[in-house]
């Protein structure tokens, strides 16, 4: 019982934070949410790749060295095939060898 | 709907790859299919099912898995906020579309429409389809790990490299890259300040109040 409330919380809780701006601004759009709407996406996504790279240490530990082999490799691999499966595959290849053979 | 399945296939790979990682890992904590299912249909937002796992075995209280939700997904009220005008007349799928807003669905909701396509429709199932091979993969995953037991660690890197190629998918499409270096540069510099546990809604009320005062400055939507 729980586990099904809780996920149910988790649940609850993650709809709000997705419905809370169409709720709260009654769908009026404005000129600022076209401004938003258009440039926010370019801001956003930066954000999260440093959001998913936020615990590495370059100072300890690994010195973030599979992150950054992983990173260059999925750019080395996406500007010459331009093929956003290769370059995420092989991406989290060099990654995934990296962390379990060079640091275990 | 053919154009959606292509657009949709790079968050079909990190999806069903993510999806298998959350599965093993779920049920290598003793929780079997039914709760992948229901995780991954009724919550249906990839990192925070991940947190939720911890929640579970450490015996987290209702009240703290509600404050962690809303910390970890507050990012999607900025993605809301930035649907609004495409969500406006979609109708009845319209609260579909709301409550299957991920991040990479956002990532490919907010890229270009083909021409000659229904829109809505076309959007619809863009949302639809990667919800189905989230809970696809997250089910699998879940079989895999009670039949097999595999060395998954680094999987999740899976999401790093997505957003990765996002990014540069936008640079180079862009003519001036002012707002992907102001994404970078502030959260960097919140990343910094506030420590990896808490620079999340501080980078993102930095980002929303700068682009505020450049909108009332005559921001340019040219990027």
């Amino acid at each position: 019982m729980y586990e099904l409330l809780l996920i149910g919380v988790v649940a609850f809780v993650t709809v709000l934070t997705r419905a809370i701006p169409f709720l709260l601004l009654k769908n009026k759009s404005s000129p600022f949410i076209e401004y938003l709407g258009a440039v926010l996406p370019y801001t956003i996504m930066p954000m999260l790749v440093v959001y998913c790279l936020k615990s590495v240490d370059l100072l300890r530990g690994n010195h973030g060295i599979c992150e950054i082999l992983g990173v260059v490799s999925v750019i080395l691999l996406h500007l010459w095939k331009k093929n956003t499966l290769v370059s995420i595959f092989g991406g989290t290849i060099v990654y995934m060898l990296c962390v379990q053979i060079l640091f275990i | 709907m053919k154009k959606a399945f292509v657009a949709s296939i790079p968050v079909m790979m990190g999806y069903i790859v993510l999806g298998m990682a959350f599965g093993v890992l779920l049920e290598s904590k003793g929780y079997g299919f039914i709760y992948a299912l229901l995780m991954s249909v009724f919550i249906y937002a990839g990192s925070m099912q991940f947190v939720t796992i911890n929640l579970l075995t450490s015996g987290a209280s209702l009240m703290s898995a509600a404050i962690m939700t809303l910390l970890i997904n507050a990012r999607h009220m900025v993605y809301g906020l930035s649907m609004m005008k495409k969500f406006e007349d979609m109708g009845s799928l319209k609260p579909y579309m709301i409550f299957s807003l991920t991040d990479e669905t956002y990532s490919l909701l907010v890229t270009k429409v083909p021409k000659d396509v229904d829109e809505k429709k076309y959007l619809f199932f863009i949302s639809f389809f990667d919800q189905c091979y989230w809970v696809i993969g997250s089910l699998l995953g879940s079989l895999l790990g009670s039949i097999i037991t595999i060395n998954t660690t680094g999987l999740d890197f899976a999401m790093t490299a997505l957003f990765v190629v996002i990014v540069l998918e936008q640079f180079l499409s862009s003519e001036k890259h002012f707002y992907t270096y102001f994404g970078f540069v502030i959260s960097i510099i919140c990343l910094l300040v506030f420590g990896s546990g808490a620079f999340i809604i501080p980078s993102m009320l930095s980002i929303l109040g700068g682009l505020f005062m450049m909108y009332k400055r005559g921001g340019q939507i040219h990027v």
